[in-house]
C-alpha cells in the first residue's frame, strides 16, 4: 500500500508538471512508456508462471522442514539456496524466518536466507538479462550470493 | 519449429501447470492463488513505473545523470544511487528497465549495481517489518554489512566490465 501510494504520487507530480512544461514531450514520454512495457511484457508473464510454481510447490511449511531445526552448515546452504531460487514478498519472508529462529533454526542460518532472499534473483535473472545483459547478470547475482553467505557467516558469529 | 523455439520456456512452464492439476491439485491451487497475486500487484505497479521512465528519458538530459550518477560522481554518486533504491517504489524487477535508461544516459556501473542492491535489500518499508519480526540488532548489523557488501560488488563489477562493457547490448535495448 505505501509502495503504491509513493509510486502513484511521484507519478502524479511529474505528469502534471512535465504536461505544465511541454505537451509533446509528456505525450513521447507515453509512447516510450508503451514502447517498453510490450518489450517486458512477454517476460513479465513468463516470471509469473515461474513465481506461482515456486511458491505452490515451496510453501512456508516446506521450507520450514528443509531449514528449521537441524543446525550446520548443512541447513545455512540449504537456506542460501532457498533464498536464491525464490521470490517471497517480505510481509511473509520475515515473519517466516522469526518463526524458524523461534523454533530451533541458527542465526546464520536465518540470516543466510533472508540475505539471499533479497540479494539474489534466480526468477528475476531472465528479466534482468533482456535488460542489462548476461555478463551484467550472472556477475552481479553470483558475487551477491558470495556475499550473503559472507555477511550470513559474520552476523552467525556476532549475533551468536 | 520455431515457434516451438521461441514459446519454449512458457511451454514447459504450461505442460508442469496441466501436470500439477492433475497429480497435485493442491499445489496447483495454491500456484494459482499466487499468480493472481502477483498479477494484482503487477497490474497496479508497472504503468506508473514504466511511465516515470518515459519522463525520465525525455526531460532528464543526459549530462545531469553523467554529473551525478557517471563514474565521475564519487560518493554523491553512491549517496544518490542508494537513496534511490532505498525508496518506497515496488519490486525489483521493474528497476532493471529503469537501470538500463540510466545506464544509457551515462550512469556508471557501479551505482548502477548499488542502486539494484539498495532497492533489492535495503527497502525502508521492508526493514520496518524486518525490526518487528527479527529485532534490532539483526536489521541493523544485516543493514549495514549489506550495504557494504553492495557498495564492494558494485566497485568490483565497475573494474571487471570496464573494458568489456556491452555498450551494444544497452544500445538494443
Amino acid at each position: 500500500m505505501v509502495t503504491i501510494i509513493t509510486i502513484y504520487s511521484i507519478l502524479a507530480f511529474c505528469l502534471v508538471f512535465s504536461f505544465w512544461k511541454n505537451r509533446q514531450k509528456t505525450f513521447k514520454a507515453f509512447k516510450i512508456a508503451t514502447k517498453g512495457f510490450l518489450k517486458t511484457a512477454p517476460s513479465l508473464f513468463m516470471l509469473l508462471g515461474i513465481v506461482g510454481l515456486i511458491l505452490g510447490i515451496l510453501t512456508p511449511e516446506t521450507i520450514e522442514r528443509l531449514i528449521g531445526k537441524e543446525a550446520g552448515f548443512l541447513a545455512t546452504g540449504v537456506a542460501a539456496i532457498l533464498g536464491a531460487i525464490t521470490l517471497i514478498p517480505s510481509l511473509i519472508a520475515f515473519p517466516l524466518a522469526g518463526s524458524l529462529l523461534r523454533s530451533g533454526a541458527t542465526i546464520m542460518t536465518i540470516s543466510a536466507f533472508i540475505t539471499s532472499l533479497v540479494m539474489v534473483g534466480t526468477i528475476t535473472a531472465p528479466m534482468e538479462i533482456k535488460s542489462l545483459g548476461k555478463k551484467f547478470t550472472l556477475m552481479r547475482n553470483g558475487f551477491s550470493f558470495l556475499g550473503a553467505l559472507i555477511i550470513a557467516a559474520i552476523m552467525g558469529v556476532i549475533l551468536q | 519449429m520455431n515457434i516451438i523455439k521461441e514459446f519454449k520456456i512458457p511451454i514447459i512452464i504450461g505442460i508442469i501447470y496441466l501436470v500439477l492439476a492433475f497429480w497435485l491439485s493442491d499445489t496447483a491451487e495454491r500456484s494459482f492463488f499466487v499468480v493472481i497475486d502477483y498479477a494484482k500487484e503487477m497490474v497496479f505497479i508497472i504503468p506508473p513505473v514504466f511511465i516515470l521512465m518515459g519522463l525520465l528519458e525525455v526531460w532528464i538530459p543526459k549530462d545531469k545523470i553523467q554529473q551525478w550518477l557517471g563514474s565521475s560522481s564519487g560518493l554523491k554518486g553512491i549517496l544518490i544511487s542508494f537513496l534511490m533504491g532505498t525508496l518506497p517504489t515496488g519490486p525489483l524487477y521493474v528497476a532493471f528497465p529503469m537501470t538500463a535508461a540510466l545506464l544509457k544516459k551515462g550512469a556508471s556501473i557501479s551505482n548502477m549495481v548499488i542502486f539494484l542492491g539498495s532497492w533489492a535489500a535495503l527497502k525502508i518499508p521492508q526493514l520496518l517489518v524486518e525490526i518487528k519480526f527479527l529485532g534490532g540488532a539483526f536489521t541493523l548489523l544485516r543493514f549495514v554489512l549489506t550495504l557494504t557488501v553492495v557498495v564492494v560488488i558494485g566497485l568490483i563489477m565497475q573494474v571487471l566490465l570496464k573494458e568489456s562493457h556491452d555498450k551494444a547490448w544497452l544500445e538494443n535495448v
